[in-house]
């Protein structure tokens, strides 16, 4: 029987030949990534060992990622405070994947990992977060997971319980049109299947627009995967991958290439004709309430939000700056933007697209998680309305359960706050 | 005998459970206080009215869906609650196993608030309304988490195997 990808990278991380859908595995990790959370993660560790009588120590310091990113620079003492046991724990352990607020190496998680060449493809990453999905973009099988659960693989290096999920095949086909994005393409597929319509299962990605398209974009496609109650997104890693490992992650090692069978076994087949798609929007309150542009639009915004893991990187800038040049941000409209890691804030400093988006009246953010879980930076005012790039727009999530949060991809970000409500860019004039 | 004190729709977010401007807030036993805080009467109802009496809140799909911050799950085991839903969102789900929250999946059940309840093995019987409802199973590895108290517990039986000690 063929295997999807999934089933081959957990048969390899149990070292079996095969393995099939519903079978429980305790597969090897390769990376493991908490970001604050750690602290609890930390807690919970403490716990095991103290049960035992024996000392704590984590089983590989090498494979362990920490990444200051929801709260930077700290918020509150209790953020600082998390923070200093947290930088603690890291000397003590030895872990090496380690970023701290700085300017050189800080960012988001799911764009350090990344862009650090902390995954591989065939790798089994987990992270103490629900966007772990993200690195599938690289072929890997990436998870979310609980601080409990993050505490046993510290202490195992294994992830128990594991079922081998069922895998969706998504198929998109056809060129994006001008001003249709990556964004678009993975809100309106959340759409079409529902807020929960891969709970517990894979989205494989397929097809000629996933194939021509650069690793970012499928990173913004795999980051929502879970947005659809998915375990994870992935994309079937090729030359794309190849490229973005050894050009922008500095991978110099062996990169293995692992694809599905041909007779792989999909419990469900989902197919997009991307060159129909136009702009989408995900409305109040939840991801899967998604329209298209045209049904929204004229709708007056108050904040723009452009940043986190979904679509913050260096393209998704580039199309704002080219959207914003020698315009400005419409009057009354608050534009926040938040580049995903400190490298990308310097090679769009380099290019110019700082400069562009700064003279049109954004404002600039330090790299880090933002405003997008409303804990710090940018909060909304009762009934106020914001437009965003991020991922979730649940009722409160912004830091207002009082306030509307509506979800897009960068290109009608932009041009919306030139105009000051919702907007499709593909109209002209932009 | 179980009573219903809360009703929710579908995909109710850890946000709405556990806010996420409480996340600093790692001990699981600081977290019960912030439990729906921006839902007022029923933080309020947790914090306040103390009872022996299981209390169950009942909700519909993809209950506990989006964030995988675990205090959405300590912040309800603090409160003694049982969850009893049509169906969770998975990392929720394996959060609540892992820390020993009781979650019911249970897909046709239907009861109000104030509704008595039994929950068995297999069925919630809806004793207020004279109905019967099935349950759907743990898988089995979720199951072996439960039986062994929880997952640092079973974590800690895997280590001592590995350890060599008694
Ligand atoms: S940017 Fe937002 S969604 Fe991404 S990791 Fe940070 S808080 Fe989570």
């Amino acid at each position: 029987m063929g295997q999807t990808i999934v089933q081959k990278i957990l048969a390899r991380a149990t070292s079996r030949q095969s393995v099939d859908v519903g079978e429980v595995l305790e597969p090897a990790v390769d990376t493991a990534m908490s970001h604050e959370n750690a602290a609890l993660v930390m807690n919970q560790f403490q716990e095991i060992f103290a049960g035992l009588g024996r000392p704590a120590k984590v089983w590989n310091p090498n494979r362990i990622a920490i990444i200051f990113d929801h709260r930077v620079p700290a918020e509150s003492k209790k953020t600082a405070t998390n923070q200093k046991k947290i930088r603690a724990f890291v000397a003590e352990q030895g872990i090496t994947k380690f970023h701290d607020i700085r300017g050189d190496e800080g960012g988001i998680c799911h764009q350090i990992l990344p862009e650090n060449g902390y995954v591989l493809p065939g790798y089994v990453v987990v992270g103490t977060d629900s966007h772990t999905t993200t690195h599938g973009a690289l072929g890997a099988f990436a998870f979310g997971i609980g601080a409990t659960e993050m505490a046993s693989v510290w202490a195992l290096g294994n992830v128990l319980n594991v079922e081998v999920p069922d895998t969706i095949k998504v198929v998109v086909e056809g060129e994006l049109p001008k001003y249709v994005q990556p964004k678009d393409i993975i809100l309106h597929l959340i759409g079409k299947i529902s807020a929960e319509g891969a709970n517990f299962k894979v989205l494989e990605f397929h097809g000629s627009t996933i194939r021509n398209m650069s690793t970012s974009g499928r990173l913004t496609l795999c980051n929502m995967a879970v947005e659809a109650g998915a375990t994870s997104g992935i994309v079937p890693p090729d030359q794309e991958t190849i490229r973005f490992l050894r050009e922008e992650a500095g991978v110099t090692g062996d990169i293995e290439l692992i694809a599905p069978d041909e007779g792989a076994k999909y419990c469900q087949v989902v197919e997009i004709d991307a060159s129909t798609l136009v702009p989408q929007i995900a409305c109040p309150h939840t991801v899967d309430n998604v329209k298209p542009v045209t049904e929204v639009e004229g709708l007056k915004v108050d904040q723009i939000v452009i940043g986190s893991c979904t679509n913050g990187r260096l393209d998704d800038l580039e199309t704002a700056a080219n959207i914003l040049r020698g315009k400005k941000v419409a009057r009354g409209v608050r534009m926040l933007v938040f580049p995903a890691s400190f490298k990308i804030y310097q090679k769009a400093l380099e290019l110019g697209y700082v400069n562009d988006l700064v003279k049109a009246g954004a404002v600039v953010m330090n790299p880090g998680c933002g405003p997008c879980l409303g804990v710090h930076q940018g909060a909304l005012g009762d009934k106020e309305v914001a437009l965003a790039t991020t991922n979730r727009n649940f009722k409160g999530r912004m830091g207002n359960p009082e306030s509307d949060v509506y979800l897009c991809s960068p290109a009608v970000a932009a041009a919306s706050a030139i105009t000051g409500m919702i907007t499709n860019p593909q109209k002209g004039g932009f | 005998m179980a009573k219903v004190i809360y009703k929710f729709g579908d995909d109710i977010s850890t946000d709405i459970i556990y806010p996420g401007r409480y996340m600093a807030t790692v001990l699981p036993s600081e977290t019960p206080q912030f439990a729906f805080d921006d839902i007022k009467e029923l933080n309020k109802l947790l914090n306040t009215e103390k009872t022996d009496e299981t209390r169950v809140i009942l909700a519909g799909k993809n209950f506990g869906c989006g964030s995988s911050r675990e205090q959405a799950a300590s912040c309800l085991k603090g409160h003694n609650l049982t969850i009893v839903a049509r169906d969770f969102a998975r990392i929720f789900l394996q959060n609540s196993i892992n820390l020993g929250l009781r979650t019911v999946i249970c897909p046709e059940i239907e009861a109000e608030v104030g509704d008595e309840l039994e929950i068995l093995n297999d069925k919630v019987i809806n004793k207020t309304q004279g109905k019967e409802f099935p349950i759907v199973p743990l898988p089995k590895a979720r199951q072996a988490i439960v039986d062994a108290g929880g997952l640092i517990p079973y974590t800690q039986k895997i280590l001592k195997q590995r350890m060599g000690i008694e």
